[in-house]
């Protein structure tokens, strides 16, 4: 396998594995690193349970249109502000005449209470859920694609195009990321986008993905860059070369590879902080754009009614949390089994 | 080292001279934005639009325009569509609450990372560590916004000990100033404590295998000057790093949904209105401002870098 002269960078020999107190007996020789580091990871209980902490979070959200006809008969943009719902065994208005929306009855019916506009919170945060989440990995896998693009063609060719493409991710790093998003996310939430073929409605969920994936692409594709400069200079790809292998070859097959774990310990990291971005876009009325709900828009609607009625924070906020630690968590887990310095900070 | 700072010097100004290029046209770009028409007021005939639309050289092509907005911005006249004020005036009139916000909560999360970081470092495996690991992970995962609505929901309107919001200035009464900010700091501060503190906590483990710790352990230091001195000494470069872009990425924008939520008229606020009415001069000074902060911290950094580090020597 042509990627085999470089797995030791990426991966501890297998005598440091033994090392950090595995138990039995192993054969040195014959274990991949990724292997290696999935074992490791399956060791590491914290990180697999808040890791399926996320996965119920993603798998409820996908159950959400289940939820909202089978359970709480309602849809998420449904008004429901001059009904009545039964609360303790009496009849109350969803928004009373003042204005302020019902608690949580934890009955079918409005589970989680309502919002000022009479809709029932929890069909509106699942749905919810499934827009920050589908905003999350839509904007990861952007990111994923284009780092490892710009951090390959960079890293491998040098030279002017490298000055062009560190110029562009100096552009974007530089542009304050916020700014940028309000900014974009308000230019193409008002008239969308229309490039001939191309077209894009300004309440798309694929405004505030395509914006946040943009923002961290210079994130990840700095350390790749690095990665391939240092990879291309090694004899397996002057092997390759010689064997007659076009770049865009060598690039695909031999250096992508060799990269992989990096990109495989940006991405939960990025997930998160799309996600958290996403929701402060949101906030900020430059996300995803109404009636659609998201976490974040939940949060900076309930923010403005917090006196009265907090739950209609803390129910998008807890799930917001829950699912962004979920997945920071089993990030780190996934980091330090790939990362061969974990070892070293085991041992202290 | 002249030479680093002169290449600094031009490929931060290319790195502006292309934002502002950007910014400019994507807030062009926005539809229903005949800037004329708002200039003139909504009771105005044909003639004075096109009157303004002549004088503010609206009918020019792009780059026209471009041009003598560029030239209104560093000559300091640039005066915004919608309130038709000096933008530098306004910019002028918000700074001091967004650098109060920045500064003091730069200040907390650097103290307070590397409080926790040394401190999860020491007693590494123990509960303690095992606590603040914990804290600082969900830390991370929380929005600032979510946190300052909790804050000003428990705090200041349950338990009325903190104001709701708002900024008083430091130069009108420096304890109110005081008593306004330290919700906001915390707030701020969570994100970044949470991040410094893991990051000084696997430094300093990683230091304190290093072959000068132990020789300053056999020459018989004090093991609280091995820590501070050696230890934490060598722990800090990359802190310090990382300090300087998160502080400018804060002044620079990211200090926007803070001042937000607590109702700091700030320049992050400001933006903020300009977006929403669809201003374009103010929208281009903000975003300049704030990346200019962003590359002149991160050429600053740079220096500073190489001056804690002698192994790091300045090159393009």
């Amino acid at each position: 396998m042509a990627t085999q002269p470089a797995a030791a960078d990426t991966a501890p020999p297998p005598a440091v594995e033994r090392f950090a107190g595995d138990e039995g007996p192993r054969p040195a020789a014959g274990i991949g690193p990724y292997r290696l580091a999935a074992r490791r990871l399956g060791r590491n209980r914290v990180a697999l349970a808040f890791g399926a902490l996320f996965l119920v979070i993603v798998a409820l959200c996908l159950c959400a249109p289940l939820y909202a006809r089978h359970v709480a008969h309602t849809g998420p943009n449904d008004n429901h502000v001059t009904d009545t719902v039964l609360v303790g065994g009496e009849v109350r208005d969803v928004v009373s005449p003042q204005g302020i929306p019902t608690g949580p009855t934890w009955h079918g019916r409005f589970l989680l209470g309502a919002d000022a506009n009479g809709r029932d919170i929890a069909v509106r945060l699942l749905y919810g859920g499934r827009n920050s989440l589908e905003v999350g990995f839509v904007a990861t896998a952007l990111t994923m694609v284009l780092a490892a693009l710009i951090g390959l063609l960079a890293g491998y060719f040098r030279g002017p195009l490298d000055g062009v493409l560190a110029r562009v991710l100096d552009l974007i790093w530089a542009y304050p990321a916020v700014l940028l998003g309000v900014a974009l996310g308000t230019a193409l939430a008002l008239g969308g986008l229309n490039l001939g073929l191309f077209k894009l409605s300004g309440n798309s969920l694929l405004v505030p993905a395509v914006i946040i994936g943009v923002v961290y692409v210079p994130y990840v594709a700095k350390p790749i860059r690095g990665q391939v400069l240092g990879l291309r200079e090694k004899e397996f790809v002057d092997a390759a070369r010689t064997q007659g292998m076009r770049s865009a070859q060598i690039m695909s097959a031999e250096l992508l590879p060799n990269v992989a774990s990096t990109l495989i310990v940006f991405l939960p990291l990025i997930v998160a902080n799309a996600i958290l971005l996403e929701a402060g876009l949101s906030y900020l009325g430059a996300g995803v754009q109404d009636p659609n709900p998201s976490w974040g828009t939940m949060i900076s609607d309930g923010i403005r009614l917090i006196p009265s009625a907090i739950h209609l924070t803390l129910v998008p906020g807890v799930m917001l949390v829950a699912a962004v630690l979920g997945i920071n968590v089993f990030g780190d887990g996934v980091r330090d089994a790939l990362d061969p310095r974990a070892q070293v900070r085991l041992e202290h | 080292m002249v030479r680093f700072v002169a290449r600094r010097l031009i490929s931060m100004a290319l790195v502006l001279f292309a934002i502002s290029i950007l910014t400019f046209l994507i807030v062009q770009a926005i539809p229903n934005g005949d800037p004329a028409q708002r200039l003139a007021g909504r009771t105005s005939t044909p003639e004075t639009v096109a009157a303004i639309r002549r004088t503010w050289g609206f009918d020019k092509p792009i780059y026209v325009q471009y041009a003598i907005t560029m030239k209104k911005v560093f000559t300091g006249t640039v005066i915004s569509y919608h309130q038709q004020v000096n933008v530098l005036g306004e910019i002028r009139r918000d700074l001091p609450a967004t650098l109060s916000l920045s500064i003091g909560a730069g200040i907390l999360w650097l103290a307070a990372g590397v409080g926790f970081g040394l401190f999860s470092a020491i007693t590494a495996g123990r509960f303690t560590d095992r606590a603040l690991t914990a804290l600082s992970l969900v830390g991370v995962s929380t929005p600032v916004f979510l946190v300052g609505a909790v804050m000003l929901y428990l705090l200041a309107f349950k338990l009325g000990i903190f104001p709701n919001g708002g900024y008083v200035p430091l130069t009108q009464d420096p304890i109110q100033w005081l008593y306004h900010l330290l919700l906001p700091w915390t707030a701020l501060s969570v994100l970044f404590v949470g991040i410094y503190s893991r990051v000084l906590r696997s430094n300093v483990l990683d230091t304190i295998n290093e072959d000068f710790v132990r020789t300053a352990r056999a020459k018989g230091l004090a093991e609280r000057r091995v820590l501070v001195h050696h230890v934490l000494r060598n722990s800090m470069v990359p802190i310090v790093s990382l300090w300087g872009l998160d502080f400018a990425a804060v002044i620079g924008g990211g200090a926007i949904l803070t001042e937000s939520v607590f109702n700091l008229q700030g320049v992050g606020q400001y933006a903020a209105q300009s977006i929403g009415a669809l201003d374009v001069p103010p929208v281009l000074v903000v975003t300049m401002f704030g990346a200019f902060f962003v590359v002149m911290l991160s050429a600053v950094v740079d220096v500073l870098y190489a001056a804690l580090d002698p192994r790091i020597r300045l090159s393009g």
